[in-house]
């Protein structure tokens, strides 16, 4: 493979894996203070497409649409926390993957009745279908670019958070040992509630980025979901720095794997062969890729947990 | 004594009635499957629209009995598709099971329903894998076979001397049976063969490598939601310019809408087009415009075409009682249907006319044009594999 499509393949790489960071940032965090496992993080991916389709044919402009949708989606990410989820970070995590696997069927079902069960196609305003050539000879969409620029941005953001303000203290103090932090007077539920809903945001931004690309229907955030575990566990738990750069590992791997592999089987099998088994293994890769950082590192690349 | 003989007379009498009363005709009862939900429910519904409008063409009875209609949707999963046709067979009874989009639910429920002395009519699927050698005289399928769309492809674009095509498909059994068709009439060069996931959204990877690998047309099976994302990534990729696309079951009267000035300019094949002149075809597109208020895709005009297949058979072999002469009916596909021409080959699959058509723009509507015939009165590869003679 040329070594200009390998780098244009590494930017393809590269908006997939800062998609996958905005989604697991919250759910690593989640998992990280609260110590609890939200398999509902997916159904807030799809719920924030679904607010910015609608806002955006409400109000008819794209970033009108999502100026309204990201504080909407903070909000239903926070009634969630309260109604359904507080409940739950005192039992354990099978307890809360029953419950959480509830709020995923629970989600589909709400958006099937409220949006219908026919995929919705929302389109890019013409000032973002353009293409720009980073790498010569090979145009690149102007809205990919965007995604990765807000997916760097969301992560310098949380960086700045994180590291540099007193609620960013109590995160890395409530990843390490939140009981802790609970017993030093801090009031402990609205900082979850934040945290949650702080992460829903990024889940459904994430959301309302891939919908102009694709589709938006039913079910769109567990195949997510299923990768946003798998970045968070090379990641290490509770670490945002991990979940980013496991994030960007998985995209590349992802992404380079699916269409290097069938060329790369060709030099030892029959073309026949390479084209039938390559997108077979190719989907088994990142699995590969999170079972072989297991093995070597089980608590993942850069565990937060200290309590 | 007189309580006896009273008893004697009723009984006597009862017996009578039910002697005297005639057997009540058969209820036809069928099933149709499809799927509702998801990215490909932009093709169940529609064709769950169409098939009540053919009900409702002759007058809600099929062949003239009382019919009643099962619906069932299979979510795009084999196991859901099996349960379904389960159902419809051992609790509803019923004498068909219709419908069914895709080729690896159509195999997953091929053999369960074919074994349980029930017709099994496909609406659109149709695997090669049913056939040839697994041809059943209780299948038929009224759609066309998956092939020969490819092959039609296959042979204008090697009338037309266009070499270096790069081909794309979804990894799953129609998916390898469109490549393999195609390639079994296109006599160039292939500069690419790639399979994507079932299901797939996101192509910017494979539009890449395309790319990179400079082919001169490309031709893609992606059918419903993952055309619509193929098609308008690549326009986004500033790629529907470059290099022309050529398609089969991606680009037509459903797709097209979400895919708008993207797949302008492609071309399709196909075996039925909304604007063929038989008599049939136009009062379908009409009344379904007026109906549902779009124009009716393949699908459709399939699903329409499986009421007057039925109705037809049901009248002329007088009733679902005699499944022989059902069959036989059935057999002599003198229907009246959307395509005009139309016969079935030994292996109760479909021998039809295949069309050249072009995705245009015109008015403020997205429509596609048939240009002409690329390969008439066309059987499929399969049937000489087939044993059944009649």
């Amino acid at each position: 493979m040329d070594p200009l499509l390998l780098l244009e393949q590494f930017f393809n790489g590269l908006q997939f894996g800062v998609m996958l960071f905005l989604i697991a940032a919250g759910l690593t965090l989640v998992f990280g203070i609260m110590d609890m496992v939200n398999l509902a993080h997916g159904s807030l991916v799809m719920i924030g497409a679904y607010l910015a389709t609608t806002f955006i044919g409400w109000t008819g402009s794209f970033l009108g649409g999502l100026a309204l949708a990201i504080p909407a989606t903070f909000a239903v990410g926070a009634l969630v926390e309260v109604v359904a989820l507080r409940t739950l970070y005192r039992r354990n995590h099978l307890e809360q993957v029953l419950a959480t696997f509830g709020l995923i069927l629970f989600f589909n079902e709400i958006v099937r009745i409220i949006w219908g069960p026919i995929s919705l196609y929302s389109g890019l305003p013409d000032y973002l279908t353009g293409q720009v050539e980073i790498i010569p000879g090979a145009p690149y969409p102007v809205f990919r670019l965007i995604i990765i620029a807000v997916g760097l941005a969301v992560a310098g953001i949380i960086y700045a958070i994180v590291a540099h303000t007193r609620l960013g203290m109590l995160i890395r103090a409530g990843a390490s040992n939140n009981e802790m932090v609970g017993a030093l007077g801090i009031n402990i539920k609205s900082l979850f509630t934040f945290v949650f809903a702080l992460g829903a945001v990024f889940a459904g931004l994430a959301g309302m980025l891939l919908g102009p690309l694709t589709s938006v229907e039913p079910g769109i955030g567990e195949p997510l979901l299923i990768l946003a575990f798998v970045v968070i566990i090379i990641g290490g738990i509770g670490s945002i720095r991990g979940a980013f750069i496991a994030a960007i590992l998985v995209g590349v791997v992802d992404t380079v794997g699916r269409v290097a592999l069938p060329v790369l089987l060709r030099a030892f099998v029959t073309d026949a062969a390479a084209d039938t088994a390559g997108p077979a293994v190719a989907s088994m890769l990142i699995y590969i890729l999170m079972a072989a950082i297991l093995v070597v590192r089980p608590q993942g690349l850069f565990p937060a947990r200290t309590g | 004594m007189a309580m006896g003989m009273s008893k004697r007379i009723l009984a006597a009498a009862a017996g009578l009635t039910i002697a005297a009363t005639p057997v009540a005709a058969e209820k036809v009862k069928v099933g149709f499957i499809t799927t509702l939900s998801g990215g490909a429910g932009i093709i169940g519904k529609p064709m769950k629209n169409a098939f009540e409008l053919g009900m409702e063409h002759v007058g809600g009875r099929l062949g003239g009995f009382e019919t009643e209609i099962f619906y069932g949707d299979d979510k795009r999963k084999p196991d859901v598709a099996k349960q379904l046709a389960n159902r419809m067979i051992k609790k509803d009874r019923v004498h068909f099971v219709t419908g069914i989009i895709w080729s690896n639910l159509l195999i997953a429920i091929h053999g369960p329903v074919t074994r349980s002395n029930t017709f099994l009519i496909s609406s659109n699927a149709g695997a090669g894998a049913v056939a040839g050698k697994r041809c059943s005289k209780d299948f038929f399928n009224v759609s066309f076979q998956n092939d020969v769309m490819p092959e039609g492809m296959g042979k204008y674009m090697t009338d037309k001397k266009i070499d270096n095509v790069y081909a794309m498909a979804p990894n799953y059994q129609a998916g390898k049976d469109m490549i393999k068709g195609f390639k079994r009439m296109y006599k160039g060069k292939i500069a690419g063969e790639v399979y994507t996931k079932l299901g797939q959204k996101d192509y910017q990877a494979e539009i890449s490598a395309l790319r990179a690998a400079k082919p001169s047309a490309v031709f893609i099976f992606l059918p419903g939601g993952m055309g619509i994302n193929f098609v308008k990534q690549y326009a986004q990729a500033g790629l529907s310019k470059k290099i022309p696309l050529y398609s089969v079951y991606s680009v037509d009267a459903l797709t097209l809408p979400a895919m708008k000035d993207a797949a302008v300019g492609t071309y399709g094949v196909q075996h039925w087009s909304p604007d063929l002149g038989n008599t049939v075809n136009r009062r379908f597109v009409t009344e379904y415009r007026k109906k549902y208020g779009k124009t009716p895709a393949f699908y459709a005009a399939q699903a329409y075409d499986t009421v007057l297949f039925l109705d037809h058979a049901i009248r002329k072999a007088g009733g679902v009682g005699d499944r022989d002469k059902l069959r036989a009916a059935m057999r002599a596909g003198d229907f009246p249907n959307t395509r005009g021409a139309f016969k079935f080959n030994n292996n109760q699959f479909p021998i039809q006319n295949i069309y050249l058509r072009e995705a245009m723009h015109e008015n403020g509507k997205y429509f596609t044009k048939t240009l002409g015939v690329v390969l008439s009165a066309h059987g499929d590869s399969y049937a000489k594999d087939c044993k059944m003679k009649w």
